[in-house]
């Protein structure tokens, strides 16, 4: 784990030009924005031979501020874009910046097929359990009577658990945090960058202008609380499962790290046994 | 690159259909990238790449849908490898919002559109040129895009050269239109002398990453279009969709930046339309009446042309092979003397609207529309022609 400044990595990975970045005050996306940094520091990841793509909405945005090569595609298509990055240069490092919307909504299809295909890149989901950039819109994560511009009485739909349809499809690492565990999330974040195969790795994040506004939920730091006492870690509740107990409560930590061989090298060598 | 293909193909005179044609193209341009999803009568052209694309270095990857097929596709090209996917109908029309972002940030790339009777799924074996309005504009907001109309099997064959090369020369999507009559016919195709084969790369930066803008142009040319830095290269540049600057920043409230963007965006192409509108025509010396085609109508047009000279009458064919951008201005001067201009198409009128603006109030302009499947006779032209001999 690197304990390096701030400075540093603003410094050294970020397009100086392109800030300060729309994000509001106390807003989650700029923490796992700097989670991952640290973790490409870490691993000093060749920013020439790495894609930041995304899609469309505030974690969107992301890639933006980073000084490598960027694609900010359409909302919902960035797993389709990187795909066809990584395909076509199997030797550049891609790493996608999705919304829970993004990923899980509009994108859903996508994000199902890459994984089922094994494409070898890191997705990145920061889920707000909101449609963010838009003004606070129900999203596929957000939990069942909450509020948002567009539950006025709450939310009647069952959330999707991305991080568990990750698992469930076959994501060979998946992993989930929130922006309150900053060292586990970077060392997840290491680990799903120096895997082979398609990676994920879900941060629970606070979106105090939107979801904590119609919540009610006070501060950002209030959100953060909450996500910390609304979730459980992995083992503790492998646990309580064992001991034949159960929990409402959201599972986190380490959630898959298996080996399994990503399309990429598949068909490499299906093209070399052609020849 | 291209050598390898020709030897790879083996003979030098096949008979072959349309989709099949449009695969050799694309092998002869270095296209190295498909992505697509299966239909109706489309699908040959997906199933030719991917016997070809495993044996010639390239990718082909059948995707979940036709917006992950072109979304894919402009990623690849991203990192500089041309990159082509082939629809129909309902896939094109999936494909819009695509094809928009790959007008806006400048990425190129080859749509193929077999034709199909819509709306809707239609008639999915059918042929039909109900998707040419929508290839100009199905995407929304201002923009420019590159259609080509072959008649041919073998011109299918030279124009999805073209297209590759037209997608690479002005950065943008390239449509290149077929129906399912072409994309199914089968018909002698010799393939080019590898002398004779143009193959254009986009223009790549020609200067170093510290200076270099990705959309700034007049680096080293006039050209509206401007330099190329794939991903992976060191210039790491960011694409966005959303209103941009020269540096490839969003900024997305300033009037000044979106409309200087946006009529380069159109104006790249349209300033050299006089190089890339390809047409051919025939008896307009003295014609008073010229009937305007495109693609396979272009067929029964021209011996309806020819049955209608037999019998005295005056009248002359254009062909058009580049369909948009519409160049009004030429359309105007090479229908000036015809009192009558007729337009077949298989559908209920589409092409027929610019021609219209094009001549203005004086020419009787007359839409001969076919719908349902079945090909223009010579004789539902003649028709037309002959009712308006006078
Ligand atoms: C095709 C399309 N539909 C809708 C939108 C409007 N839109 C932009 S961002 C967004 C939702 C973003 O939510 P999420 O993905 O969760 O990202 P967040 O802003 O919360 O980070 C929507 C609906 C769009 N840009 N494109
Ligand atoms: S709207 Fe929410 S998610 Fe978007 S920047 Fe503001 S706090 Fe962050
Ligand atoms: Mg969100």
């Amino acid at each position: 784990m690197s304990f390096i400044s701030n400075d540093i990595i603003i410094d050294k990975y970020l397009r100086k030009d392109m800030l300060p970045t729309i994000f509001c005050t106390g807003c989650g996306i700029g923490s796992v924005m700097n989670f991952s940094l640290r973790a490409i520091h870490d691993l000093n990841i060749d920013m020439n031979k790495t894609v930041f793509v995304s899609g469309i909405g505030c974690s969107s945005r992301v890639p933006g501020y980073i000084y490598s090569d960027g694609l900010h595609s359409l909302h919902g298509r960035a797993i389709a874009y990187a795909t066809g990055v990584k395909l076509a240069n199997p030797e550049l490092k891609v790493i996608v910046f999705t919304g829970d919307g993004d990923c899980g909504a509009i994108g859903g299809n996508h994000f199902l097929h890459a994984i089922r295909r094994n494409v070898d890149i890191t997705v990145i989901s920061i889920n707000n359990f909101i449609y963010g950039m838009t003004g606070g819109q129900v999203a596929p994560t957000t939990p069942l009577k909450s509020k948002t511009t567009t539950t006025p009485y709450g939310n009647i739909e069952y959330p999707i658990d991305l991080s568990m349809t990750a698992k469930v499809i076959g994501a060979p690492y998946v992993a989930r945090w929130t922006t309150a565990h900053p060292v586990q999330c970077i060392n997840s974040i290491k680990k799903a960058l120096q895997k082979t195969g398609f990676s994920f790795v879900e941060v629970l994040s606070p979106c105090p202008t939107s979801y904590g506004r119609l919540n009610k939920m006070g501060t950002a730091l209030d959100l953060t609380k909450h996500f910390k006492e609304s979730t459980i870690n992995i083992k503790l509740y492998e646990k309580m499962l064992a001991e034949g107990k159960t929990t409402d409560k959201m599972v986190i930590g380490e959630l898959v790290d298996i080996e399994k061989e990503d399309f990429n090298t598949k068909y490499k060598r299906f093209c070399g046994e052609l020849k | 690159m291209t050598n390898d293909v020709i030897r790879l193909l083996g003979k030098k005179n096949l008979f072959i259909q349309g989709d099949d044609a449009v695969v050799y193209g694309a092998l002869i341009a270095d296209c190295r990238f498909f992505a697509g999803y299966p239909i109706t009568p489309a699908t040959e052209v997906a199933e030719g790449m991917a016997l070809w694309m495993p044996r010639l270095g390239g990718v082909y990857v059948q995707m979940e849908d036709e917006i992950a097929s072109i979304a894919a596709v402009i990623g690849a090209s991203c990192t500089g490898v041309k990159s082509m996917t082939a629809t129909s109908g309902p896939g094109f029309s999936l494909m819009q919002e695509c094809i928009g972002y790959s007008c806006m940030a400048e990425i190129p790339c080859v749509i193929v559109n077999v034709q199909r009777g819509g709306p809707s799924t239609g008639q999915p074996t059918e042929a039909a040129q109900g998707d040419v309005m929508q290839a100009m504009w199905g995407t929304h907001g201002d923009h420019q895009i590159i259609a080509l109309a072959p008649k041919s099997v073998q011109e299918t064959l030279d124009l999805t050269i073209e297209a590759f090369n037209l997608s690479e020369d002005y950065r943008v999507p390239v449509i290149l239109l077929l129906d399912a009559e072409i994309g199914h016919m089968r018909e002698k195709v010799v393939l080019p002398e590898i002398i004779n084969v143009k193959v254009d790369d986009r223009v790549p930066a020609t200067i170093g990453p510290d200076k270099y803008r990705p959309y700034r142009t007049g680096f080293t040319r006039t050209s509206k279009v401007p330099e190329f830095a794939p991903f992976g290269s060191g210039y790491r540049t960011y694409v966005t969709g959303l209103t941009h600057d020269k540096r490839g920043f969003p900024v997305t409230t300033s009037a000044e930046v979106h409309e200087e963007l946006v009529r380069r965006l159109v104006e790249k192409v349209q300033d050299d339309m006089d190089i890339i509108w390809y047409h051919e025509d025939s008896f307009l010396e003295d014609a008073e009446i010229i009937v305007v085609s495109y693609g396979t109508t272009a067929r029964p047009a021209v011996s309806a042309v020819k049955m209608a000279r037999k019998n005295g009458i005056k009248v002359g064919h254009i062909r058009l092979i580049t369909i948009w951008p519409f160049h009004y201005e030429k359309m105007k001067e090479v229908l000036k003397n015809a009192h009558t201009v007729i337009v077949p198409e298989m559908n209920l009128g589409q092409m027929v609207h610019p021609i219209r603006e094009a001549v203005g109030k004086n020419t009787k302009v007359i839409s001969a529309p076919k719908i349902g499947g079945a090909i223009h006779t010579p004789y539902d032209i003649l028709k037309f022609i002959e009712g308006d001999k006078n």
